[in-house]
Protein backbone atom coordinates (compact mmCIF):
# COMPACT_ATOMS: atom_id res chain seq x y z
CA UNK A 1 0.00 0.00 0.00
CA UNK A 2 1.32 3.44 -0.92
CA UNK A 3 2.36 5.54 2.07
CA UNK A 4 -0.16 8.31 1.45
CA UNK A 5 -2.99 5.79 1.53
CA UNK A 6 -2.27 4.99 5.15
CA UNK A 7 -2.99 8.59 6.12
CA UNK A 8 -6.38 9.20 7.79
CA UNK A 9 -6.85 12.11 5.40
CA UNK A 10 -6.68 9.72 2.46
CA UNK A 11 -9.76 8.10 3.99
CA UNK A 12 -11.41 11.55 4.12
CA UNK A 13 -10.61 12.01 0.43
CA UNK A 14 -11.92 8.54 -0.41
CA UNK A 15 -15.16 9.08 1.53
CA UNK A 16 -15.71 12.38 -0.23
CA UNK A 17 -15.10 10.84 -3.63
CA UNK A 18 -17.23 7.74 -3.09
CA UNK A 19 -20.13 9.69 -1.54
CA UNK A 20 -19.99 12.06 -4.53
CA UNK A 21 -20.00 9.14 -6.95
CA UNK A 22 -22.95 7.55 -5.15
CA UNK A 23 -24.92 10.80 -5.24
CA UNK A 24 -24.15 11.36 -8.93
CA UNK A 25 -25.40 7.87 -9.78
CA UNK A 26 -28.53 8.31 -7.67
CA UNK A 27 -29.56 11.67 -9.16
CA UNK A 28 -30.96 10.35 -12.48
CA UNK A 29 -33.39 8.10 -10.53
CA UNK A 30 -34.35 10.97 -8.25
CA UNK A 31 -35.13 13.23 -11.21
CA UNK A 32 -36.98 10.44 -13.02
CA UNK A 33 -39.24 9.88 -10.01
CA UNK A 34 -40.04 13.58 -9.69
CA UNK A 35 -40.57 13.82 -13.44
CA UNK A 36 -43.31 11.17 -13.13
CA UNK A 37 -45.64 13.79 -11.69
CA UNK A 38 -45.48 15.48 -15.10
CA UNK A 39 -47.26 12.47 -16.54
CA UNK A 40 -49.91 12.22 -13.85
CA UNK A 41 -50.36 12.84 -10.15
CA UNK A 42 -51.46 9.23 -9.80
CA UNK A 43 -48.21 7.89 -11.28
CA UNK A 44 -46.24 10.06 -8.86
CA UNK A 45 -48.38 8.89 -5.95
CA UNK A 46 -47.86 5.24 -6.95
CA UNK A 47 -44.09 5.77 -7.09
CA UNK A 48 -44.11 7.43 -3.66
CA UNK A 49 -46.19 4.59 -2.28
CA UNK A 50 -43.71 2.12 -3.74
CA UNK A 51 -40.85 3.88 -1.94
CA UNK A 52 -42.57 3.78 1.45
CA UNK A 53 -41.30 0.27 2.34
CA UNK A 54 -38.66 -0.34 5.02
CA UNK A 55 -36.00 -1.27 2.45
CA UNK A 56 -36.39 2.12 0.82
CA UNK A 57 -36.31 3.83 4.19
CA UNK A 58 -32.91 2.27 4.85
CA UNK A 59 -31.75 3.27 1.35
CA UNK A 60 -33.00 6.81 1.96
CA UNK A 61 -31.07 6.88 5.21
CA UNK A 62 -27.99 5.90 3.22
CA UNK A 63 -28.61 8.67 0.72
CA UNK A 64 -29.09 11.32 3.39
CA UNK A 65 -25.90 10.05 4.99
CA UNK A 66 -24.05 10.29 1.65
CA UNK A 67 -25.36 13.80 1.06
CA UNK A 68 -24.46 14.94 4.56
CA UNK A 69 -21.04 13.29 4.29
CA UNK A 70 -20.34 14.96 0.96
CA UNK A 71 -21.65 18.28 2.28
CA UNK A 72 -19.49 18.39 5.40
CA UNK A 73 -16.51 16.91 3.54
CA UNK A 74 -16.95 19.65 0.95
CA UNK A 75 -17.13 22.36 3.60
CA UNK A 76 -13.91 20.95 5.03
CA UNK A 77 -12.26 21.21 1.60
CA UNK A 78 -13.52 24.75 0.97
CA UNK A 79 -12.32 25.82 4.41
CA UNK A 80 -8.89 24.22 3.92
CA UNK A 81 -8.42 25.83 0.53
CA UNK A 82 -9.77 29.28 1.25
CA UNK A 83 -8.98 29.87 4.89
CA UNK A 84 -5.46 29.77 6.19
CA UNK A 85 -6.06 26.73 8.35
CA UNK A 86 -3.22 24.30 8.40
CA UNK A 87 -3.52 22.10 11.47
CA UNK A 88 -6.40 20.12 12.90
CA UNK A 89 -7.29 18.67 9.53
CA UNK A 90 -7.95 15.26 10.98
CA UNK A 91 -10.37 16.79 13.45
CA UNK A 92 -12.30 18.41 10.63
CA UNK A 93 -12.44 15.13 8.79
CA UNK A 94 -13.73 13.35 11.88
CA UNK A 95 -16.20 16.13 12.64
CA UNK A 96 -17.51 15.91 9.07
CA UNK A 97 -18.29 12.21 9.49
CA UNK A 98 -19.79 12.71 12.96
CA UNK A 99 -22.07 15.55 11.86
CA UNK A 100 -23.17 13.61 8.79
CA UNK A 101 -24.08 10.64 10.90
CA UNK A 102 -26.00 12.83 13.35
CA UNK A 103 -28.00 14.44 10.56
CA UNK A 104 -28.76 11.15 8.86
CA UNK A 105 -29.85 9.58 12.16
CA UNK A 106 -32.17 12.54 12.71
CA UNK A 107 -33.69 11.77 9.34
CA UNK A 108 -34.03 8.08 10.14
CA UNK A 109 -35.76 8.77 13.45
CA UNK A 110 -38.30 10.92 11.63
CA UNK A 111 -38.74 8.43 8.80
CA UNK A 112 -39.96 5.58 11.00
CA UNK B 1 -6.16 26.42 -18.41
CA UNK B 2 -9.09 24.02 -18.80
CA UNK B 3 -8.16 22.33 -15.54
CA UNK B 4 -8.12 25.67 -13.72
CA UNK B 5 -11.53 26.58 -15.13
CA UNK B 6 -12.96 23.22 -14.14
CA UNK B 7 -11.46 23.55 -10.67
CA UNK B 8 -13.04 26.99 -10.24
CA UNK B 9 -16.41 25.87 -11.63
CA UNK B 10 -16.33 22.95 -9.20
CA UNK B 11 -15.65 25.23 -6.20
CA UNK B 12 -18.15 27.91 -7.24
CA UNK B 13 -20.92 25.37 -7.83
CA UNK B 14 -20.09 23.84 -4.43
CA UNK B 15 -20.35 27.23 -2.72
CA UNK B 16 -23.70 27.89 -4.43
CA UNK B 17 -25.00 24.49 -3.35
CA UNK B 18 -23.84 24.64 0.28
CA UNK B 19 -26.87 26.61 1.59
CA UNK B 20 -29.18 24.77 -0.83
CA UNK B 21 -28.07 21.38 0.48
CA UNK B 22 -28.75 22.51 4.06
CA UNK B 23 -32.21 23.69 3.00
CA UNK B 24 -32.82 20.41 1.16
CA UNK B 25 -31.71 18.30 4.15
CA UNK B 26 -33.86 20.35 6.52
CA UNK B 27 -36.82 20.11 4.20
CA UNK B 28 -36.45 16.34 3.91
CA UNK B 29 -36.38 15.87 7.66
CA UNK B 30 -39.41 18.14 7.97
CA UNK B 31 -41.38 16.73 5.03
CA UNK B 32 -40.83 13.03 5.78
CA UNK B 33 -42.98 13.20 8.93
CA UNK B 34 -46.04 11.02 8.56
CA UNK B 35 -44.91 9.77 5.13
CA UNK B 36 -44.77 11.51 1.80
CA UNK B 37 -47.80 12.13 -0.36
CA UNK B 38 -47.91 13.58 -3.87
CA UNK B 39 -50.65 15.96 -2.80
CA UNK B 40 -48.60 17.31 0.09
CA UNK B 41 -45.46 17.86 -1.99
CA UNK B 42 -47.15 19.28 -5.06
CA UNK B 43 -49.50 21.45 -2.98
CA UNK B 44 -46.49 23.17 -1.53
CA UNK B 45 -44.46 23.53 -4.72
CA UNK B 46 -46.90 24.09 -7.61
CA UNK B 47 -46.84 27.62 -8.95
CA UNK B 48 -44.22 28.72 -6.44
CA UNK B 49 -41.63 31.05 -7.95
CA UNK B 50 -39.46 30.62 -4.87
CA UNK B 51 -39.22 26.83 -5.06
CA UNK B 52 -38.89 26.95 -8.85
CA UNK B 53 -35.99 29.40 -8.67
CA UNK B 54 -34.31 27.67 -5.75
CA UNK B 55 -34.46 24.19 -7.20
CA UNK B 56 -33.72 25.48 -10.73
CA UNK B 57 -30.47 26.95 -9.42
CA UNK B 58 -29.80 23.73 -7.49
CA UNK B 59 -30.18 21.64 -10.65
CA UNK B 60 -27.83 23.85 -12.69
CA UNK B 61 -25.19 23.82 -9.95
CA UNK B 62 -25.45 20.06 -9.37
CA UNK B 63 -25.21 19.28 -13.11
CA UNK B 64 -21.97 21.28 -13.34
CA UNK B 65 -20.63 19.89 -10.07
CA UNK B 66 -21.44 16.22 -10.72
CA UNK B 67 -20.16 16.31 -14.31
CA UNK B 68 -16.80 17.73 -13.21
CA UNK B 69 -16.60 15.32 -10.26
CA UNK B 70 -17.25 12.32 -12.52
CA UNK B 71 -14.73 13.71 -15.01
CA UNK B 72 -12.07 13.70 -12.28
CA UNK B 73 -12.95 10.14 -11.29
CA UNK B 74 -12.95 8.92 -14.90
CA UNK B 75 -9.60 10.60 -15.53
CA UNK B 76 -7.90 9.36 -12.37
CA UNK B 77 -9.43 5.93 -11.83
CA UNK B 78 -10.38 4.86 -15.35
CA UNK B 79 -7.50 6.72 -17.03
CA UNK B 80 -9.83 8.15 -19.69
CA UNK B 81 -8.44 11.01 -21.74
CA UNK B 82 -9.27 13.43 -24.53
CA UNK B 83 -12.48 13.35 -26.49
CA UNK B 84 -13.94 10.33 -24.69
CA UNK B 85 -13.41 11.97 -21.30
CA UNK B 86 -14.89 15.30 -22.43
CA UNK B 87 -17.73 13.64 -24.31
CA UNK B 88 -18.82 11.50 -21.36
CA UNK B 89 -18.58 14.44 -18.95
CA UNK B 90 -20.63 16.68 -21.22
CA UNK B 91 -23.16 13.92 -21.79
CA UNK B 92 -23.64 13.35 -18.07
CA UNK B 93 -23.83 17.08 -17.29
CA UNK B 94 -26.37 17.75 -20.04
CA UNK B 95 -28.44 14.68 -19.14
CA UNK B 96 -28.60 15.77 -15.50
CA UNK B 97 -29.53 19.30 -16.53
CA UNK B 98 -32.32 18.04 -18.78
CA UNK B 99 -33.70 15.47 -16.32
CA UNK B 100 -33.36 17.88 -13.40
CA UNK B 101 -35.00 20.71 -15.34
CA UNK B 102 -37.84 18.36 -16.23
CA UNK B 103 -38.21 17.38 -12.57
CA UNK B 104 -38.38 21.03 -11.49
CA UNK B 105 -41.01 21.79 -14.16
CA UNK B 106 -42.93 18.70 -13.04
CA UNK B 107 -42.99 19.69 -9.40
CA UNK B 108 -43.36 23.47 -9.76
CA UNK B 109 -45.32 23.86 -13.01
CA UNK B 110 -49.07 23.77 -12.68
Amino acid sequence: MKAHRRQPLYLAFLLHRLSGLGLALFLPFHFYLLGLSLESDAAFERALHWTAGPLFKVAEFGLVFLLALHFFGGLRLLALENLAWSDRQKNYAAAAVALSFLLACGFLLRAF
Amino acid sequence: MLELRLYLAQRISAAIMAPLVLLHLGLMIYAIQGGLSAEEILGRTRGSLFWGGTYGLFVIAVAVHAAIGLRNIMAEWLRLRGLLLSGLSWFFGCALLAAGGRAVVAVVGS
